[in-house]
């Protein structure tokens, strides 16, 4: 039963067995009611909150022995932050870790959401650093909760309407509210609006932790989530006029990389684990070396 | 060409160890000793265990030392420890009316029984550098006073003016547990034993800042300093398969107790009302600061409008924890790459559509809502 630990002196992924269970209650609430947040008894971690400190401890209540984790941070594994938390459940939950998408069977991310279609059975978590969807329209966590249960979203429609009526469009890019099961409005944590379309109907369990703010949210597998729009304002996401400079990839989220102080760009996958999986395969963009 | 502003593992290796060894400093001055540090940077060392909710000098100092003297970087690693401990129960409440004080100072009374007793104190130091402390020098003992009749009798000042009625009594023992607010999420309205966690834990600079606006006039309060008293107190513990309290040792508190003028209301005849303040070891501006802010929060409780910073418990509650706060804003260090790529790509449209309106001057302004 007690396979010996990497690190010395702490349990299975971290916390202690009473923290996870009070977690995976949480976990339980935030699946049984989609969308809505939970509170929960946050503890203090060995990483600054606004790293990821939600998104880990979610992690660490779900995380068993036979589980394969992959960590990335904009989409990519090898950002400084994926790989420090990656690390962090090498040394104290011993588990397997990978980068590819497929061979995952619990993804924590933050900002992105994989571009390879997510199946049955995998858990992505998400790092949210603002889990209140009307935060920034009103700061009092008393009135929002008070929204919340009366579902009174005018405020957040208002809010879209103001960007039509400032910019012609809807101006919100990233962290685009969305309802969930025909019920409560959710933050889906600073994802490009890109990314929305994919959370709806997935086949995966999503779930959402804000360690500092102490909340957990869930939107269990093949749950309907919708971003909020007008009827003559659809909803759109972001467009890219090129393909991946390195994979030919087309209809994805590409970074852009600044090449030189001459205007020279590259537009690339954001997801690595995609890009390098499609040149395995023989893709090749206009600048792949 | 491709240069990606990733960092791999051996990045983040090697900076590891180029913070270590800036942390060491110089290699030919002698490395710093962690009893040096509890010793003779005592009040780091309490602060330290103050906002990271663990009494443990040796625990502190060690981590100032890692944390190359950064407070609140060294809170950070105390508080990380403290996480992992189990939580055995609660102490029974300490008794500071019966503490063996080191100082003890009212601003409300000349004299009271128990005296004012100084302590060790830079209140009345001239604040002119020592250059003899360059060199090391050992400091002339202070003279000690024969105890008198009622020594070791120092009753609290609030003890003193409650018995007459003017000063609002503590709330009666509840008996209901006492929150927690490392194991419990906050939930607003929080009650006061939960502020006053969130107070003691909080950054000392946040804290004393809002305790100031009080007194510049954002959420009056007008405060007296009833008593400050620094010393030590006994620790007791009930064991469940003992059933009586078993003393686990002495801790070093600093209490101040704050007086605040009350106009009554129509049940209530004119009184004094109260601010607390307690904090681990010698913490008099902490503490004073909590006092004031605690009672700047009550202002609701007590009929008062509620307009100030210092008065909204939520403004103060969310923002108080230095943790959370250097957390967020320093994640704004962490990559943004695809949030910010949503954005350059918003205002590239935005601004292609605004150059094509000033191009054709002859079209009329468009409804921007169609």
């Amino acid at each position: 039963m007690s396979a010996p630990l990497p690190e010395q002196g702490y349990n299975f992924a971290y916390l202690d067995e009473g923290t996870k269970r009070m977690i995976r209650r949480a976990i339980l609430k935030a699946i049984a009611i989609p969308g809505y947040q939970v509170p929960f008894a946050s503890r203090e971690m060995p990483m600054p909150y606004g790293w990821g400190t939600g998104g880990v401890q979610v992690t660490a209540a779900v995380l068993g022995r036979s589980d394969v984790l992959k960590v990335i941070d904009q989409g990519a594994d090898d950002t400084t932050n994926a790989v420090s938390i990656r690390r962090f459940f090498g040394r104290t939950a011993g588990v397997a870790t990978t980068t590819r998408t497929t061979e995952a069977t619990v993804i924590q991310t933050r900002h992105r959401i994989p571009e390879t279609p997510l199946r049955e059975g995998q858990i992505l978590v998400y790092q949210v650093p603002i889990p209140e969807p009307l935060r920034f329209l009103e700061p009092r966590e008393t009135e929002t909760r008070q929204l919340h249960a009366l579902a009174e979203y005018g405020l957040i429609h208002v809010k879209l309407y103001e960007d039509i009526a400032r910019h012609g469009h809807i101006a919100t890019t990233y962290a685009y509210p969305v309802e969930v099961a025909g019920r409560y409005v959710m933050d889906p944590s600073p994802t490009p609006k890109f990314d929305n379309p994919k959370m709806d109907d997935c086949p995966a369990l999503q779930l959402f932790g804000a360690g500092r703010e102490k909340r957990i949210y869930a939107v269990p597998p093949y749950t309907r989530v919708r971003s909020l729009d007008f009827e003559d304002h659809p909803f759109r996401v972001q467009r890219f006029d090129r393909p991946c400079a390195l994979c030919g990839a087309e209809g994805v989220y590409l970074d852009e990389v600044v090449l030189d102080d001459r205007g020279g760009r590259m537009f690339v996958c954001s997801d690595t684990d995609h890009c390098e999986g499609r040149r395995a395969e023989g893709f090749t963009g206009e600048q792949a070396a | 060409m491709y240069v990606a502003a990733k960092g791999g593992e051996a990045a983040i290796d090697n900076a590891h160890r180029l913070l270590a060894e800036i942390r060491r400093g110089d290699p030919v001055v002698p490395e710093l000793s962690v009893a040096q540090i509890r010793e003779q940077m005592s009040l780091l060392v309490d602060r330290v265990m103050t906002e990271g909710s663990l009494h443990d000098p040796d625990l502190a100092a060690l981590a100032l030392k890692q944390a190359r003297g950064d407070v609140v970087e060294a809170v950070f690693l105390v508080r990380a420890y403290r996480t992992t401990l189990p939580h055995f129960g609660a102490s029974e409440p300490v008794d500071t009316g019966a503490m063996t004080v080191s100082r003890r100072v009212s601003a409300t009374f000349k004299d009271l029984p128990g005296g004012q007793v100084l302590g060790p104190t830079f209140d009345y130091t001239h604040r002119l550098v020592d250059f003899a402390l360059t060199e090391g020098s050992i400091p002339e003992p202070a003279e000690e006073a024969e105890p008198g009749p009622d020594a070791g009798h120092c009753p609290r000042v609030t003890d003193i003016l409650g018995q007459a009625g003017l000063l609002e009594p503590s709330p009666p023992e509840a008996g209901a547990p006492v929150g927690d607010l490392t194991r419990e999420p906050v939930d607003y309205p929080a009650d006061r034993a939960v502020r006053l966690q969130a107070l003691a834990r909080g950054d000392e600079g946040f804290v004393l800042a809002l305790g100031y606006s009080t007194q510049r006039g954002y959420g009056r309060t007008h405060p007296f300093v009833g008593e400050i008293r620094f010393g030590t107190v006994a620790l007791e513990f009930v064991p469940e398969e003992l059933g009586f309290p078993v003393p686990l040792g002495e801790v070093p508190l600093t209490e101040c107790q704050m007086l605040n003028q009350f106009r009554g209301s129509g049940e209530v005849p004119p009184q004094f009302t109260r601010g607390y303040g307690l904090v681990f070891g010698q913490g008099e501006r902490k503490a004073m600061a909590m006092a004031l802010v605690d009672r700047s929060l009550r202002a609701a409780e007590l009929g008062e409008a509620v307009g100030a910073p210092a008065q909204d418990q939520e403004f103060v509650l969310a923002h108080c924890d230095s943790l959370q706060a250097t957390g967020f804003v320093e994640h704004l260090k962490l990559p943004h790459y695809v949030d910010f790529q949503a954005e350059l790509e918003l205002v590239r449209r935005l601004r292609a559509e605004h150059e094509a309106a000033h191009a054709e001057p002859g079209e009329p302004l468009r409804e921007a809502a169609e």
